[in-house]
C-alpha cells in the first residue's frame, strides 16, 4: 500500500520508519493562541507550522463553522478578555504536554458571525498521524467546556437567545479527563 | 475588588463591571454571590438561579466554596458555550 517513500505520518515502524531528524531544538513547544474577531487562513496556518520542519508527520486541523439552525441570522460570542488567552494557552499546555507534538495553532474568533463562518481553528501537529489527531479532538472538546466564550443567536425575525452549555459537551470533555489525577 | 459579568449575567445585572468592597464576613464565593445579590433588583435576578452561575477568581475558574482571599477580579458568568 505505501510507497517506500510514503513518510506521510504512518508510523510504518522498523526499517520503514522515516530517519530525518528534526531541524528545530528539541524542546517545549509553543503554542500559538490568537482571540481575534478577524478570519483566520487555514492554509497559512498550516504552512506556518510546518515551515522549516522535516520531523513533521501529521498536521489535524479542525475548523468549526456557524451553522444556520432554525433560521439562525448570525451567532454573536462574547468572550473574557485575559482570561480567554490564559484559559486557551493552559488548554494547548495540557495537549503538549500530554502528546508529543512539534507544533500547536489555537485561534477562537469573537463577535458577529454569519452562517458559514469560520469560528475556531485547531492546529496539530506531530510525528506521528495518532498524536496529532487525538490532539487536535482534545482540545477542541476542552476549548467548548473551557474557554470562556458565550454564544447568542440572532434571527431573522429580531429574536434573540443564549446558547446552553449541552451535556454532550461535557461528556466529550470528560472522556480526557486523566484517571488518578 | 473588581467584579465582571458576562453574557446573561451582565444582562440581568445590568452593567459588565463594577468595583465592590465587600464586607470582611464575606470570604468566600459563595458568600460573594450572596452580598452582592442584595444590591440591586438586576443583581437578585442575575444570582436567582446560583446553580447556573459559574465563577472565576484572577481569571481562573472558581467553585463556590473557593477563597476570595487575594481576589482582585472576580467574574460571573453562565456555563461557557465557545468552540
Amino acid at each position: 500500500m505505501s510507497a517506500p517513500d510514503d513518510h506521510s505520518g504512518e508510523d510504518h515502524g522498523g526499517l520503514n520508519r522515516p530517519r530525518q531528524v528534526a531541524s528545530a531544538p528539541e524542546g517545549r513547544v509553543v503554542p500559538t493562541v490568537r482571540v481575534q474577531e478577524a478570519p483566520f487562513d487555514l492554509a497559512a496556518e498550516s504552512a506556518a507550522l510546518v515551515a522549516g520542519r522535516v520531523d513533521v508527520g501529521g498536521l489535524a486541523s479542525f475548523v468549526g463553522l456557524c451553522r444556520a439552525d432554525d433560521g439562525l441570522a448570525a451567532l454573536v460570542l462574547e468572550h473574557y478578555p485575559g482570561m480567554t488567552e490564559r484559559a486557551i494557552a493552559g488548554i494547548a499546555a495540557e495537549a503538549c504536554a500530554r502528546w508529543p507534538l512539534t507544533g500547536c495553532t489555537v485561534i477562537h474568533r469573537h463577535g458577529r458571525l454569519e452562517p458559514g463562518a469560520p469560528i475556531v481553528l485547531v492546529l496539530t501537529a506531530s510525528s506521528h498521524r495518532a498524536a496529532a489527531l487525538e490532539s487536535c479532538a482534545f482540545l477542541i472538546d476542552w476549548l467548548k467546556t473551557r474557554a470562556p466564550f458565550w454564544k447568542r443567536e440572532e434571527f431573522a425575525g429580531g429574536a434573540e437567545r443564549w446558547v446552553e452549555a449541552k451535556a454532550e459537551d461535557d461528556a466529550a470533555a470528560a472522556r480526557w479527563e486523566m484517571r488518578g489525577a | 475588588m473588581r467584579v465582571l459579568y458576562f453574557a446573561w449575567v451582565r444582562q440581568k445585572v445590568g452593567v459588565a463591571e463594577e468595583d465592590v468592597s465587600p464586607p470582611p464576613e464575606v470570604r468566600d464565593v459563595a458568600g460573594l454571590v450572596a452580598w452582592l445579590a442584595a444590591r440591586s433588583p438586576g443583581h437578585a435576578a442575575a444570582f436567582a438561579q446560583a446553580r447556573q452561575i459559574r465563577a472565576a477568581v484572577n481569571q481562573e475558574f472558581a467553585t463556590p466554596d473557593a477563597s476570595l482571599a487575594g481576589a482582585e477580579e472576580v467574574a460571573f458568568f453562565p456555563p461557557v458555550t465557545g468552540g
